[in-house]
C-alpha cells in the first residue's frame, strides 16, 4: 500500500494515478512498454484511430525549434479493424485503463469507429481527436466551431456508455465555451490541449520546413499556455479536465494539477524519454509526502489566486 | 534497446572539422550491429529538446564511437564535449546492414558524413570478404577516409584522385565489378543513394543503403521519419524501426 492515495476520477472513469500517456507520443503501447511498465501508469490514450487505415503525410513531418517540436504526422494509424485485431491482444497483458482516441472527417465516421471500438471490453473510455491540425478535413474544422464540437459530443455520446472524454483545441479564443458545450451534451471530460498551430521555414529555400506547411507546436515551449487554458476551463465550467502541454517532470504535474487538471498526460517527453512516466509517478508520491497531501486529488484546482 | 548514461573516453578530429567520440558502453558495444543508430540527448536541459541519431562508426570491445561534424545546435554542443564527459544514449535502433549475403566483394560507397557508419562494416569484413571503397565529397575536406580500406577518392572540384561523384567514380571500375560476385553498402546524401539506385538496377547490383529522415523518438512511436515503400504504397516504412537500412529497391529515395 502505498501512503498517498494517488487515484483520480475523470468523470466516471477510475485511474490509479493521474499519469497518463498521451495519444500520438505512445503509439499502441508495445514501444514505450520497453522503457516503461505500463501497469504502474494511470491510462494509455492511443494513436488517434479512424475507420480506415491513413497512411499520414509525405515527410518532413517533424521540425525542432526553441523548447519544442513541430510534428505533422498527418493521422498516420492502421484503423479500427487492424487495431482491434493486432494491436489490442498485447495491450490486454497490461492492466492499465486503454483510452481509444479516435480522429474523423465526418461526424458519421466518428459515431461509426465509436460503435466498433465500444464493443471491445478493454477499452475503458474514449478520447476525441476534434482538434487535429495536420489533416485537411476533420480536426481544427470541428474543433475552432463551438456547434461543431457540441454536434459531435452529442453524437459520439448516443454511441457510448464509457466515459467520453473531447480533446479541445488551444487555437481558439476561448476554449471555456468548447468545455461548456462538451458538458451541456453529455461529455464527461475535456482533454487540454492539444498541440498549437505552428510553422517554419528554410531562409535559404523560402519553403517550409514541413510538407504540410502546417504543423502542431507541442513540448515545454506550450506549458504557459496550456496551464492558461486549464485555468481558464476550471474557473468556468464544472467538468474534469485532464491537462496536457509539455509536461517535462514531476514538478510540471503538480502545476497542471493545482491549475485544475484532475489527470495529466505526457506526451513529447515520450520521444525524449520514454522511461519517465513511470518515473514521475513514484516522484509525485514522494512530493505529496514531503508536503503531506493524503490525496494527490486535493490538488485538483487547488490554486490560490487573491483577486 | 536501452537508455544508458555512457562516458566519452576520447575525443579525436581524424580530419578537419570531422568529430570522432569513443564511448565506453559496454551494454550497447555487445549488441549493437553494423549500420544501427543511437539516439543521443546532448543537453541536460530543454534546448535542444530532442535527441539526435547517429551511426554507430565502429565498436572496439565495450567502447562505441560516433563521428559527425557542425550542423546545427545539437551537434555544436557535442563537439564541447571532452573525455569524462558522459552522454545520455538510447540504443542501439533500427535495423543494419545485412554482411552474411551470398557475395565475395564488399563495395563500401560513401558520400560525405555518409562514411560514419562503415569503419565497423570493414572492421567486421576484412578478414573474410574483399573490400573495395569509393568515398566522395564536395571537396577534399568532405571525403573521409576514417577507419576505410582499399579506398578510391572523388570530389566534385577534382582536388582528390577523381573528379565527379562518387557514382561517376563508381562507373569507371563497372568491367571489375561486373567481374566479381559484389553487394553494394550506401550511405551518403539522397542525391547520391538515388545515383546510385539507378547504378545497381541498370546493372543487376544488390544493394543495401542506409537512408536518414529527420525523426524524433528513434524507435517507432512518433511516426515522425516515414520513407515511401515500393511494395506498399498504401503505408510508409519508418526510417528508425524498418531502416535506417534497406535495400536499395525496396524504397522510393
Amino acid at each position: 500500500m502505498s501512503k498517498v492515495d494517488l487515484s483520480v476520477n475523470i468523470g466516471p472513469l477510475k485511474l490509479r494515478n493521474p499519469v497518463m500517456l498521451a495519444s500520438g507520443t505512445v503509439g499502441y503501447g508495445n514501444e514505450i512498454s520497453v522503457f516503461s511498465d505500463l501497469n504502474k501508469l494511470g491510462g494509455i490514450v492511443t494513436k488517434s484511430l479512424s475507420l480506415k487505415p491513413r497512411k499520414g503525410n509525405p515527410p518532413q513531418r517533424i521540425v525542432e525549434t526553441p523548447a519544442g517540436m513541430l510534428n505533422a504526422i498527418g493521422l498516420a494509424n492502421v484503423g479500427v479493424e487492424e487495431f482491434i485485431n493486432e494491436k489490442i491482444p498485447f495491450l490486454k497483458k497490461y492492466d492499465v485503463p486503454l483510452i481509444c482516441n479516435i480522429a474523423a472527417s465526418t461526424i458519421e465516421e466518428y459515431v461509426e469507429c465509436t460503435k466498433i471500438l465500444t464493443r471491445e471490453e478493454k477499452i475503458k473510455a474514449f478520447e476525441i481527436n476534434v482538434s487535429c491540425p495536420n489533416v485537411k478535413e476533420g480536426g481544427l474544422q470541428f474543433g475552432n466551431n463551438v456547434k461543431a464540437v457540441g454536434k459531435v459530443t452529442e453524437k459520439v455520446r448516443a454511441a457510448t456508455d464509457k466515459p467520453l472524454i473531447i480533446k479541445l483545441s488551444p487555437n481558439v479564443s476561448y476554449i471555456a465555451e468548447f468545455a461548456e458545450v462538451v458538458k451541456k451534451e453529455g461529455g464527461d471530460a475535456v482533454s487540454a490541449i492539444n498541440t498549437l498551430v505552428g510553422t517554419a521555414f528554410n531562409i535559404f529555400t523560402k519553403k517550409p520546413k514541413i510538407y504540410n506547411v502546417n504543423a502542431g507546436l507541442s513540448g515545454p515551449a506550450i506549458k504557459p499556455v496550456a496551464l492558461a487554458k486549464v485555468l481558464e476551463i476550471s474557473k468556468t465550467v464544472d467538468i474534469p479536465i485532464i491537462g496536457i502541454g509539455g509536461i517535462m517532470n514531476w514538478k510540471d504535474v503538480i502545476e497542471f494539477m493545482i491549475a485544475g487538471a484532475s489527470a495529466i498526460q505526457i506526451g513529447t517527453l515520450n520521444f525524449i524519454d520514454p522511461a519517465a512516466s513511470e518515473r514521475i509517478v513514484k516522484e509525485i508520491e514522494d512530493f505529496c509526502i514531503q508536503t503531506e497531501v493524503e490525496k494527490i486529488s486535493e490538488l485538483t484546482a487547488s490554486y490560490v489566486i487573491d483577486k | 534497446m536501452f537508455i544508458v548514461n555512457s562516458r566519452i573516453v576520447e575525443k579525436q578530429e581524424p580530419q578537419s572539422k570531422i568529430y570522432l567520440l569513443k564511448i565506453h558502453s559496454p551494454e550497447i558495444a555487445s549488441i549493437i550491429q553494423p549500420g544501427q543508430f543511437l539516439n543521443i540527448h546532448v543537453s541536460d536541459d530543454s534546448y535542444p529538446l530532442l535527441r539526435r541519431p547517429f551511426s554507430v562508426c565502429d565498436v572496439e570491445g565495450e567502447n562505441i564511437y560516433i563521428m559527425f561534424n557542425i550542423l546545427g545546435e545539437g551537434t555544436k554542443i557535442l563537439a564541447r564535449k571532452n573525455a569524462g564527459d558522459s552522454l545520455d544514449i538510447l540504443g542501439p535502433l533500427g535495423v543494419g546492414f545485412n554482411l552474411d549475403d551470398d557475395y565475395e566483394t564488399a563495395v563500401i560507397v560513401a558520400g560525405g558524413l555518409g562514411a560514419a557508419p562503415f569503419p565497423y562494416v570493414t572492421r567486421l569484413m576484412k578478414d573474410n570478404k574483399k573490400i573495395l571503397t569509393f568515398i566522395g565529397g564536395k571537396t577534399e575536406f568532405d571525403v573521409i577516409t576514417y577507419g576505410l580500406l582499399n579506398y578510391k577518392t572523388a570530389s566534385d572540384n577534382g582536388s582528390v584522385e577523381f573528379k565527379g561523384t562518387v557514382v561517376d567514380l563508381l562507373k569507371t571500375q563497372l568491367q571489375q565489378l561486373r567481374n566479381e560476385k559484389i553487394k553494394i553498402f550506401g550511405c551518403g546524401p539522397t542525391a547520391m543513394l538515388r545515383s546510385l539506385k539507378q547504378f545497381c538496377i541498370e546493372n543487376e547490383f544488390n544493394c543495401e543503403v542506409s537512408t536518414e529522415c529527420a525523426m524524433a523518438c528513434g524507435f517507432g512511436i512518433c511516426q515522425g521519419c516515414p520513407i515511401e515503400s515500393i511494395r506498399n504504397q498504401e503505408k510508409y516504412l519508418l526510417v528508425c524501426k524498418d531502416g535506417p537500412v534497406f535495400n536499395i529497391r525496396d524504397v522510393v529515395l
